[in-house]
């Protein structure tokens, strides 16, 4: 395996990673989708999801949080809110975030202004709570 | 002659105002690294997006997106990102001065200007001399994106609404420590690079899901990141500026003190002088 994409994760605050990679997956606006060395030039808008990259057979992943995606010459560019690698998640944290959305929307109709917002909230717990469990198995 | 006691009174005051501006320069020093350190980090996110931005407006032809369409400009709205705290040499007035002849220029040929002014010392600045559409103060002393989220949220109401046609941003970018350039940027319409620069780029991307729904997400998306990025290049230029100013200040007070001493010392020996006198006649007087 000779050939690697460059894959870059920016967010507004700071660049999070600038490394070689082997193969990445990531969740789209549609759906998930995987990329390998060679792919065409692609676009496409991320959800709250969760991003794994692979290098050398090690695996990665991090929590995303809306963004970006590009892929151009084997070059990936992630652009997204904020990035938060398995091992950097604060699990309590987390789960207490996702304990205080599932409590607000509760007491919420889906009609409520806030309701889409407490909804993005525990979407963004939940993933965090899972890449996390990722890390700590590996 | 000015007293003695009063020289020495002066020079006490002096001194105070040098610990004042040298603590100031300090604090000033320390902030400036941090500030510097988020415009750093903000950069490559803000230029990637553009790119990003570029690619996909570039194209594609026609209106695609409200906030992509170029009306007749008759209402202007300036947004001017300044200081909420003075005291950092010329960088608020430069600016607000760099916004007058802005104004001034473009009056004849607009309807209406009004401005809209992030920071204090902007607000004070144009208050007096035009319509101010909205103001926020007292939210750079610790940027973040919420709140640049939000603020581009109300600029963009207001243009879709049709409250003004055009939108500029004037903000002082961070250069150097010693230096900010002042910077106009138009935000509204986006302008998106036309045909011929596309065609240098004949890549055929695969766009999803499709170009006018990502269009809808990165247009409103790039006028957030460009206003917390001026936010985040006016606090750098803000501390460098005032770190400048204070240790101009510092020299200035040293140079004082130094010309007070001298004043003092010459006062004193003057006084010692005809003490001597004094006395010298006195005893010469007895003596005879």
């Amino acid at each position: 395996m000779a050939e690697k994409m460059k894959l870059e994760i920016v967010t507004p605050y700071s660049k999070v990673l600038d490394m070689e990679v082997d193969e990445v997956t990531a969740t789209g606006k549609i759906g998930e989708f995987g990329v390998l060395p060679g792919h065409a030039p692609f676009l496409t808008s991320l959800r709250i999801g969760e991003l794994t990259y692979k290098n050398n057979g090690i695996t990665d992943h991090m929590a995303l949080n809306w963004g970006y995606f590009e892929i151009q010459d084997d070059k990936i560019i992630v652009l997204v809110e904020t990035a938060e690698a398995s091992d950097a998640i604060d699990v309590e944290r987390a789960k207490a975030a996702l304990g205080r959305a599932e409590e607000a929307l509760k007491k919420l109709t889906p009609e409520d202004k806030q309701h889409k917002i407490y909804e993005a909230a525990l979407e963004r717990a939940l993933i965090r709570v899972q890449v996390a469990g990722k890390a700590a198995r590996k | 002659m000015a007293s003695l006691k009063s020289i020495k009174k002066r020079i006490v005051s002096v001194k105070n105002t040098r610990q004042i501006t040298k603590a100031m320069k300090m604090v000033s020093a320390a902030k400036l690294r941090r500030a510097q350190e988020n415009v750093v980090a903000a950069r490559p996110y803000a230029k990637k997006l553009g790119e990003v931005l570029q690619s996909l407006a570039g194209n594609q032809e026609g209106d695609l997106h409200p906030l992509l369409e170029k009306r007749e400009a008759k209402k202007l709205l300036l947004v001017v990102v300044t200081s909420d705290r003075g005291l950092c040499g010329g960088f608020n007035s430069n600016l607000c001065k760099a916004g007058d002849r802005y104004i001034k220029e473009k009056q004849a040929s607009y309807e209406q200007i009004s401005v809209m002014t992030i920071g204090r010392k902007g607000n004070e600045f144009f208050k007096s001399r035009y319509t101010i559409h909205k103001n926020y103060s007292n939210i750079l002393a610790k940027p973040n994106y919420q709140t640049a989220a939000m603020i581009a949220q109300e600029i963009i109401d207001g243009f879709v609404a049709g409250e003004y046609d055009q939108v500029e941003l004037l903000y002082n970018s961070f250069r150097t420590v010693m230096s900010q350039d002042i910077t106009f940027q138009q935000l509204l319409p986006v302008l998106a690079e036309t045909a011929a620069a596309v065609e240098e780029t004949p890549v055929e991307y695969i766009y999803e899901p499709s170009v006018a729904e990502l269009l809808a997400e990165i247009l409103p998306k790039n006028i957030e990141v460009q206003i917390f990025k001026s936010m985040l290049e006016s606090v750098a230029g803000e501390h460098g500026a005032r770190m400048t100013a204070m240790d101009s200040a510092s020299k200035n007070a040293s140079e004082m003190i130094g010309k007070l001493t001298l004043q003092y010392n010459r006062a004193r020996q003057a006084a010692i002088t005809t003490e001597l006198m004094e006395i010298i006649s006195g005893s010469e007087s007895i003596k005879g």
